[in-house]
């Protein structure tokens, strides 16, 4: 049971029970849309920027465990962030739960979002701690309003 | 190529007896280890395991009989006939149709339905209506919205109540003199719903409209006979009845298979040939363009002797017995709530649990070594009516024990461990 002990770990538990974000922002935010057809996880993610910078965000939406403790810790770990950086950590969390080579500064940078490196032992599951960065992503840099993490 | 154990040939079965041991070991599949325990295949209503014997005569169509059939007058063409045909008259068989002709082979249940769809939809007019149920698969969903964006045909929908059973009298107040065909399912591949399928063909004929039925779950739990039905199509897929994939079944009665137009162009559903005409070939053949999936016909042929010398009252006797003691004890589990509580129901067990996503479930059995079906099953109208995204379902076969069904339960203990 030790790999499930790797997924369902109790920071992940935690932010299942208690999402942090889990609000809409107001009308002045981005609003994108992200769903996991295979699952029928769906998410509304809401973005406020300022100067390039993340200044609010937020979420609502259902999901497995996975994807919304994932959305929970993404929120955290972006607010205050730039764009930049925030495109940064997408990268370094991509690869990590699909199993790639980090660098170092992959690894210090995640922090906390580490705990995430136990997904890559469960392919199926990659896609439910994706959608929300992919839904971030589509956020960041498009015009796009829908997302789906297949 | 996986050895079969020996003496492990349905040929030990006798036809009293119904020996659980013996039956596991005639599929070679489930005495295998997953994540570290014993395989509880419990995703039986996705697809079925294969018997050594099905896996025996695909090795030996290949290995011995390759050629192509109703072409060749040489000897393996012969043989490769013989035995094609050979299934094709077990298969009427199998549903009691009154003629081999009837029998149609195509890739699958889906296939069978697209083909009535496509075929049938030529001769549709805007304003026609398809008579369908909540409760299908998207598979008999999307074929006749297709219909509806190309033809204007219109889709009336029969409601179904809290338990999952069919709204009857919504059912006939739908049936009115622009319906053009009733497509059901037979037994829910979500809710394991059995839908009281003579009385909804008797409904329909008494307007003159034809029904077809999607028979994909229910062939390896009731006998079906479909001149006792009266259908006028019946469709499975040899997959779900312990055969291989990529093979299904399309029953037709005679008259309006003649009646209808051909499905697909090609070699086989030709007698002659010119580029001024083409005369099609009779039935079955006018169906079946291409060289067909010759290995997996004869497969299915070679699952429906397994089931049938098992018995499928036998069958249904046992798996009704692990369902209800299925629905008992998962049932008892604090925080659980079965989906869809018809008093006719067989086979599927839909349920979800409180405050944990039916995939993080799916996730923890499977590291257990149980396999289930997670999400919407391919019915998302279904899902909608009750308000849901997803479900766990726990599909039973024949092969499965009250000791599978204990290993679930305690799994399902142990994601409350985890998550409450």
């Amino acid at each position: 049971m030790s790999s499930l002990g790797d997924l369902y770990q109790e920071v992940i538990l935690d932010h299942n029970r208690r999402p942090r974000n889990f609000h809409q922002l107001d009308i002045s935010s981005r609003k994108v849309e992200g769903h996991n057809p295979l699952c029928g996880d769906h998410l509304t993610l809401y973005v406020r920027f300022k100067d390039g910078v993340i200044d609010d965000i937020g979420f609502q939406g259902s999901g497995c465990a996975i994807s919304t403790a994932s959305a929970s810790l993404m929120t955290d770990a972006v607010k205050g962030k730039t764009i930049e950086e925030a495109k940064l950590l997408f990268s370094g969390f991509h690869n990590m739960v699909t199993g790639k080579l980090m660098s170092t500064v992959d690894v210090e940078m995640l922090g906390k979002l580490s705990i995430f490196a136990g997904v890559c032992k469960f392919p199926v599951r990659v896609k439910c701690a994706s959608l929300a960065w992919h839904t971030l992503r589509a956020a960041l840099q498009s015009d796009q309003d829908v997302v789906s993490s297949e | 190529m996986i050895g079969p154990p020996s003496g492990s040939t349905t040929q030990n079965l006798s036809p009293q007896s119904f020996d659980i041991t013996q039956i596991r070991r005639d599929f070679p599949a489930l005495s295998q280890m997953v994540n570290g325990k014993p395989l509880v295949y419990l995703d039986n209503a996705a697809t079925t395991q294969k018997s050594t014997t099905v896996i025996e005569a695909l090795s030996r169509y290949y290995s011995k009989d390759n050629a192509n059939v109703h072409r060749g007058v040489h000897a393996l063409s012969e043989r490769a006939t013989t035995a094609y045909e050979g299934a094709r008259e077990k298969t009427r068989e199998f549903l009691n149709a009154s003629k081999s002709q009837e029998i149609i082979f195509v890739r699958g249940a889906t296939e069978g339905i697209n083909l009535v769809a496509q075929v049938m939809g030529q001769r549709l007019q805007p304003g026609d209506e398809i008579v369908i149920s909540t409760m299908e698969h998207h598979s008999n969903i999307v074929p006749w919205q297709m219909l509806r964006d190309t033809r204007g045909v219109v889709l009336r929908v029969i409601p179904i109540n809290d338990a999952g059973e069919l709204i009857l009298n919504e059912y006939n107040k739908l049936l009115n003199e622009r319906t053009r065909l009733v497509s059901l399912v037979h037994l829910s591949n979500v809710i394991g719903t059995i839908n009281p399928i003579r009385e909804v063909i008797v409904r329909a004929h008494n307007r003159g409209v034809p029904v077809l039925i999607d028979g994909a779950q229910a062939v390896s739990h009731v006998k079906v006979d479909v001149q006792a039905l009266d259908c006028d199509f019946y469709v499975f897929s040899s997959h779900k009845l312990f055969g291989p994939t990529g093979v299904g079944v399309l029953y037709g009665k005679e008259s309006l298979l003649e009646s209808l137009p051909p499905y697909q162009g090609g070699g086989e559903m030709i007698s002659s040939v010119s580029f001024d005409r083409t005369v099609y070939n009779k039935l079955p053949y006018k169906f079946e363009a291409g060289t067909p999936n010759i290995a997996g016909v004869i497969g299915l042929g070679t699952a429906i002797d397994y089931v049938t010398k098992l018995g499928l009252e036998k069958i249904a006797a046992h798996k009704d017995n692990l369902m209800s003691y299925a629905t008992e004890s998962v049932g008892a589990i604090e925080g659980v709530r079965i989906i869809g509580t018809a008093e006719a129901k067989a086979s599927v067990l839909s349920f979800i649990m409180d405050n944990v996503h039916p995939h993080d479930v799916g996730t923890i059995l499977d590291q257990e070594g149980i396999a289930v079906r997670t999400g919407h099953h391919c019915g998302q109208p279904l899902m909608d009516r009750f308000g849901l995204v997803a479900t766990v379902r726990a599909s039973f076969a024949f092969y499965n024990t009250s000791e599978e069904v204990d290993k679930l339960v305690s799994a399902l203990h142990r994601v409350r461990e985890v998550f409450v």
